[in-house]
């Protein structure tokens, strides 16, 4: 009897708290919403020592954290939310936290892909940001199926970025763009049309002459299927990026509240959202100029 | 009477700061009025910016929607108010550090920093006395090495004025950087000065400077970069300054603004 009245005060409260949640989102749409979040999931480790919780069990709790936040912006209307899962630097960590960090991604990937999930109730279509070859192969096929499986929604977008640095992916960038441009004049001069390219190639390269130009180098980046952040939200309060959209963010808010990953919670949302809402007119502004 | 008296000048406290915060608001009210014309969600573009200032023209379509905008500006109030209270306590530990009553910041150990950055608007970057007073107190930190950006380059062109005013050397290239004189250390600072051109257009310059060296002059059939051929390159166009380990951001939001991504991986943005 008792667990029973203990479920429908918790049903009853969980009701109360989404219809909250869902009267201040709709205050907050009066203003601009930002389009676009990423958020850099630290701190994990900190709690786990800070509960005395088992080894790893802290990044359980960061992705139920983390599935609650999805939730959050996907019900406020953010189109966007890219995710910082695991870096190339995360690497250097300690060989079996590695392998069960792998391992809970895999689990958790191919729960993506089940019907009931959070990404098929709001149509959203998941993308694998980094360099996917650097994963086990294990992983690295749950996500190429897991991309496949969403890539007919269309309603928002998740970027899971594994195995991913801003400075990894401008290298990448730089590379495919350099690839790009020489299969082209390889083209051309097979073709003909190139009419000795090469040797003109020596006076352009005198002058130097712009063979890649910006929008070459960003139509490689791996971010390049969602556009520009709007606000990064680092938890744990660091004030870093740590090599985590470095490219993108020119004009996007950072944000660093003083709380861990796996305790953040909607106050923290309303409150990046209400920043952005203040400085919206001033970064507007600078991307123009 | 006593307890009257203090009641008094409790309320008349409350007033002040009342009317403080919400002058403060009301300014910030008249920008981000602009946009609630129609109570739309987040299209801007479509709404017309019809309003000014108090004239807000609000179209009173549901009595509710005008439940909503007020709501809407009691969350911006709480958040402007807490930003003022913040300020104030600021500016109370800036004068206790001034007047050298904390005994942490006594000690302050700037060894630490090889490199600061300051991102600030091209705006306030205008106010060259400024800068050089920023520079005097980073100086007198013990600070060796700064970086001063600003996304339209103002700052680069008032160089002269700022490395001419006091012990402050231009850093052409980091060769050059790394030639100060030991003896004079303790009073050079370096100055570089960056803006916009310096982050992703160089990155592309580097692009095209590797794809000229690897691609065209290379014999390798299919040449791999990777980080360091980026770095090297970035060196070469000039544009490879040490990465800070603190940037500060001067403006009303955090964000860098465009500074070069390759060198803040791991520097500390405050």
């Amino acid at each position: 009897m008792d667990k029973g009245s203990t479920s429908h005060e918790t049903q009853r409260f969980g009701s109360f708290g989404s219809f909250f949640r869902r009267c201040i989102l709709s205050i907050l749409s009066i203003a601009p919403i930002p389009n676009h979040i990423a958020f850099i999931m630290d701190g994990n480790r900190r709690y786990c020592k800070k509960k005395n919780l088992m080894e790893g069990a802290g990044h359980r709790v960061g992705f139920s954290a983390l599935m609650a936040m999805l939730r959050y912006c996907y019900e406020l209307g953010v189109k966007c939310v890219t995710v910082y899962a695991f870096s190339i630097d995360n690497f250097k960590r300690r060989p079996e936290e590695v392998q069960s960090l792998m391992e809970l991604m895999q689990e958790k990937i191919e729960g993506l892909i089940k019907e009931e999930s959070i990404v098929n109730h709001y149509g959203i279509r998941v993308y694998f940001i980094g360099n996917l070859k650097l994963m086990s192969k294990p992983v690295r096929l749950a996500a190429e199926k897991a991309m496949v499986a969403t890539a007919s929604n269309s309603r928002a977008v998740l970027s899971i970025c594994i195995a991913y640095t801003s400075t990894d992916e401008i290298v990448h960038a730089v590379q495919e763009s350099c690839q790009e441009k020489w299969d082209e004049i390889r083209e051309l001069n097979a073709s003909g049309a190139g009419y000795g390219l090469i040797e003109l190639d020596g006076n352009r390269r005198e002058q130097g002459e712009h063979y890649i130009g910006v929008a070459d180098v960003e139509k490689h980046m791996y971010m390049a299927v969602a556009p520009d952040p709007d606000i990064i939200i680092r938890a744990s309060g660091e004030t870093r990026l740590s090599n985590f959209l470095l490219w993108q963010s020119s004009y996007c808010l950072l944000y660093s509240p003083f709380v861990l990953w796996p305790e953040i919670g909607f106050q923290h949302l309303v409150w990046a959202v209400l920043e952005f809402q203040r400085n919206y007119f001033y970064l507007k502004e600078k991307k123009k100029s | 009477p006593r307890g009257a008296n203090v009641r008094v000048l409790a309320v008349v406290l409350l007033i002040v700061v009342g009317g403080a915060v919400g002058l403060r608001h009301a300014s910030e009210l008249q920008r981000v009025c602009r946009f609630n014309n129609g109570f739309g969600r987040g299209d801007t573009e479509s709404l017309s910016l019809g309003c000014s200032g108090e004239n807000c023209v609000i179209s009173l379509g549901q009595s509710c929607n005008l439940g909503l905008f007020l709501l809407w500006h009691i969350l911006h109030f709480i958040v402007t108010f807490w930003y003022f209270a913040l300020r104030i306590a600021n500016a109370l530990e800036s004068c206790l550090i001034s007047s050298g009553l904390l005994k942490k910041y006594k000690a302050l150990c700037s060894g630490k920093i090889q490199c600061l950055a300051i991102v600030m608007d091209s705006k306030d970057a205008d106010q060259t006395s400024k800068v050089i007073e920023l520079l005097q107190w980073l100086g007198a930190l013990g600070v060796k090495y700064v970086c001063l950006y600003d996304t339209e380059g103002v700052l680069k062109k008032s160089k002269e004025a700022i490395t001419g005013s006091g012990r402050f050397s231009h850093a052409k290239s980091s060769e050059e950087a790394a030639k100060t004189d030991p003896l004079l250390d303790q009073e050079i600072i370096t100055v570089e000065f960056a803006s916009f051109s310096d982050g992703k257009a160089a990155v592309v310059k580097a692009a095209n400077l590797l794809f000229v060296k690897y691609y065209l002059g290379g014999e390798q059939e299919e040449p791999i970069l990777s980080e360091s051929h980026v770095a090297e390159a970035l060196e070469a166009i000039g544009c490879g300054g040490p990465d800070p380990d603190l940037l500060l951001v001067y403006g009303p939001g955090r964000c860098h603004l465009g500074f070069p991504a390759w060198r803040i991986r791991y520097t500390e943005i405050v």
